[in-house]
């Protein structure tokens, strides 16, 4: 099967997912969210969406209970820390090389 | 009908950049530049040339702006010298890796500390690895022909082009230029063709960070990494010597003068040796060759007009025959020789000609060089060349190093 082959001659990305490569493979710690200590906001559901808010990435889905895209969360650890209800822990990745 | 006025260097780059009906101009003053941007200014202001010129605070945006309009499709133009170039060398890199077909005129000048104002080419030369392509001029009426040839040569390779001028010699020197007509400039001069359309409909991010090797988009596409594009850009400058010479055969077609492309030549023919220089002292050295053949040695004089990309074949070609080279050079590469020097000596590697080859450092920060005293040098290396000394180590001339 032939690639198809970018003949631009200068660099340039268009705005799309997945533009940049699975960045996810770049992370060696992962968000574990305990949706049990979610702050209830939305109708006494469990959803205050600061880490949404904060995620740099854009990889927190906004459903209640929030969900994370593990294909491009690069483990930045910024929900974790955001976070009012210490709900999220990072915990080491386990890759299959280690 | 020919039009012939008097005029400086700095006009008739203002005048070769108006003909090429550019549309943006941004330009930071510096001496010996400020006439060349001020004249623009005018032909702006009153409506003469329709474009819009961008006012900056410094030689970093004006060139910043300059790749922005050429990027959107808009052909551009500035200007600078000296230190004025060094605080843009970041962005001289962006517009060659951008690959647009941006044209300055560098008025060369020596570089600070300590300051002069005057002239040499340290400036440009020190700018060598930026992806430009560097044409230099050796007479006011070049320089108006070049800036004209450069918009076709940077719209047909996409790449930037340096036209460099000696400041002061040149920029503030009248001299007659035979000034072309605008129908005749639009005929030679095709509309500019961006080789990306930037549009809302088909959104792009410009220059991302990429990645050691290749690697397929979001829609399946293998995209370069950044080793490829920046092979791209030198296959670039590697065809540009053929649309240089082609360039300027429809040019002297055209307008009836013929620069040279690449290089020029002056009493060549039967040369034992020769002279080697750009833009000013080049032409400088021709007067010298006169005085020379004179007193009975065989002189001509070759003026390297295109530096990057260098012209290696065709320099090795016309200094085929050559007994002596004498490089006359206004810029040093310190703790080595003049780069003019070290880039012909490459060139002859495993060339026909063994030729000796000397070289000289002359008119650093504007120190006169007559042609007598060029003369003076290379009969003294002419001397020692026939008792077989190659190896004269880098001379510099009008220069008390004792």
């Amino acid at each position: 099967m032939s690639v198809k082959r970018d003949d631009n001659i200068s660099a340039m990305c268009t705005v799309a997912i997945g533009e940049g490569g699975k960045t996810g493979d770049w992370r060696s710690v992962r968000p574990v969210i305990d949706h049990g200590r979610c702050i209830p906001s939305v109708k006494k559901k469990a959803a205050c969406f600061l880490c949404w808010l904060y995620c740099p990435e854009g990889v927190v889905k906004a459903t209640i209970p929030v969900e994370i895209d593990f294909d491009y969360c690069k483990g930045c650890g910024i929900c974790a820390e955001e976070c009012p209800a210490k709900a999220i822990t990072m915990a080491r990745e386990v890759k299959e090389h280690e | 009908m020919s039009n012939v006025q008097i005029m400086t260097g700095n006009s008739a780059a203002a005048i070769g950049a108006k003909l090429s009906a550019v549309q943006v101009v941004a330009a930071y003053p510096i001496t010996p530049q400020s006439q060349l941007a001020e004249i623009l200014s005018q032909y702006i202001e009153g409506g003469e040339l329709k474009a819009e010129y961008v006012r900056v605070e410094g030689e970093h945006s004006a060139l910043t702006v300059c790749i922005s309009a050429s990027t959107v499709g808009a052909r551009v133009f500035t200007a600078t010298s000296a230190n004025g170039l060094l605080y843009m060398h970041e962005q001289l890199h962006w517009a060659a890796g951008s690959r647009l077909p941006i044209v300055m005129c560098c008025v060369n000048r020596g570089v600070g500390a300590p300051w002069t104002i005057f002239n040499d080419q340290q400036d440009s030369l020190a700018q060598r690895d930026t992806g430009w392509i560097q044409i230099y001029c050796r007479n006011n009426q070049e320089i108006l022909d070049t800036v004209i040839q450069a918009y076709r040569i940077a719209e047909a390779v996409y790449a930037p082009v340096m036209v460099n001028y000696d400041g002061f010699v040149l920029s503030h020197t009248m001299m007659p230029v035979a000034v072309p007509d605008s129908e005749t400039v639009r005929d030679f001069l095709p509309p500019y063709r961006p080789h990306t359309i930037l549009s809302p409909d088909d959104p792009r991010n410009l220059n991302p960070v990429l990645f050691p090797w290749r690697r397929e988009n979001s829609a399946g596409v293998l995209c370069d990494g950044y080793m490829e594009m920046r092979y791209k850009l030198q296959a670039a400058l590697e065809k540009a010597p053929a649309v240089i010479q082609e360039t300027n055969r429809l040019f002297t077609a055209a307008f009836g003068r013929d620069h040279g492309g690449l290089h020029w030549e002056y009493r060549t023919e039967d040369a034992e040796l020769l002279l080697v220089g750009m833009g000013s002292l080049a032409s400088e050295a021709t007067a010298a060759a006169d005085l020379l053949r004179e007193e009975g040695i065989r002189a001509g004089v070759i003026g390297v007009r295109v530096f990057r990309p260098f012209p290696a074949r065709e320099l090795r070609a016309a200094c085929a025959r050559a007994k002596g080279i004498v490089i006359f050079e206004k810029g040093i590469s310190y703790g080595y020789e003049g780069a003019l020097c070290s880039e012909l000596k490459a060139a002859l590697y495993r060339a026909e000609s063994q030729a000796p080859i000397h070289n000289y450092i002359a008119g650093l920060g504007g120190r006169d060089v007559k042609a007598r005293e060029l003369a003076d040098a290379a009969r003294t290396s002419w001397q020692a060349m026939e008792k077989g000394n190659y190896d004269q180590p880098t001379s510099w001339l009008n220069c008390y190093t004792g």
